[in-house]
């Protein structure tokens, strides 16, 4: 069974047309791998769909708006993969 | 339709906001500007027009959803097939139903046919995004009650 790590960096390189072995657990999805967020929003509909959660996109981007978080708390990879592992375990709790 | 001002969907047969579903009629009219150049002689319904069609569709049906609250923008097509010309004078069948419902963003598919047969089909995701204006939010809801036979609320 795929690691969440693993999974995500499958759909990002599906997704954005990066090769898999760029894509490592210390990259930004924006600054390092060049992301925009047109692409992130595909990004997170196949997260979203391939684990049955709702990453709380919104949320997120009014704490950057109000500097209230970086952009490195939430796309750093092993960062996005960490909320997503406590989005899962809320889900099953 | 009136072609000329965006105005694609003509009546909202059907609409469950709850479970994300959407009937809406669009009647193609007999005369339009845009038919003078798409094309001279051979009027056609022209494709981009199509997915605008099942975006306005699928966009009444998150409107109502979010009780007017946010408003969607188109931001992806994925997938669309074109499959028959649409002429003058023609009644579509326009369905949409959401295939996500995610944060700031919402996936739907959508489709028109005719007499049962298929015209088009696709994938569109919308921006989920605060109205940037009154104006925009009460034409939207204008808009809405005029083609909609049921209250939002």
């Amino acid at each position: 069974m795929a690691t969440t790590f693993e999974a995500v960096a499958a759909i990002i390189s599906e997704t954005s047309d990066i090769p898999l072995e760029d894509i490592t657990p210390e990259k930004n999805a924006f600054t390092d791998l060049g992301i925009d967020s047109l692409d992130f929003l595909d990004i997170a509909f196949a997260i979203d769909k391939n684990f049955g959660i709702k990453i709380p996109l919104e949320k997120w981007t009014e704490e950057l708006n109000e500097n209230k978080a970086s952009v490195d708390e939430y796309f750093i990879l092993s960062k996005l993969c960490a909320r997503i592992d406590e989005l899962i375990a809320a889900k099953n709790a | 339709m009136l072609l000329e001002y965006f105005q694609m969907i003509d009546v909202v047969e059907d609409l469950d906001p709850a479970n994300g579903r959407i009937v809406a009629r669009a009647d193609v009219p007999l005369e339009s500007t845009v038919f003078e150049g798409h094309f001279p002689g051979s009027p056609l319904v022209p494709g981009v027009l199509l997915i605008e069609t099942m975006a306005q569709a699928s966009g009444f049906m998150l409107l109502a959803r979010m009780k007017f609250e946010k408003m969607p923008f188109l931001a992806n097509v994925t997938g669309a097939k074109l499959r028959t010309f649409v002429e003058p004078g023609e009644v579509l069948r326009v369905e949409a139903e959401l295939e996500h419902d995610g944060s700031g963003f919402a996936a739907t598919k959508a489709r028109i046919s005719r007499d049962g047969k298929k015209i088009c089909d696709s994938q569109l995701m919308f921006r989920i995004m605060p109205f940037p204006n009154d104006t925009l939010k009460n034409n939207m809801l204008d808009r809405f009650k005029q083609i909609s036979h049921s209250p939002t609320e």
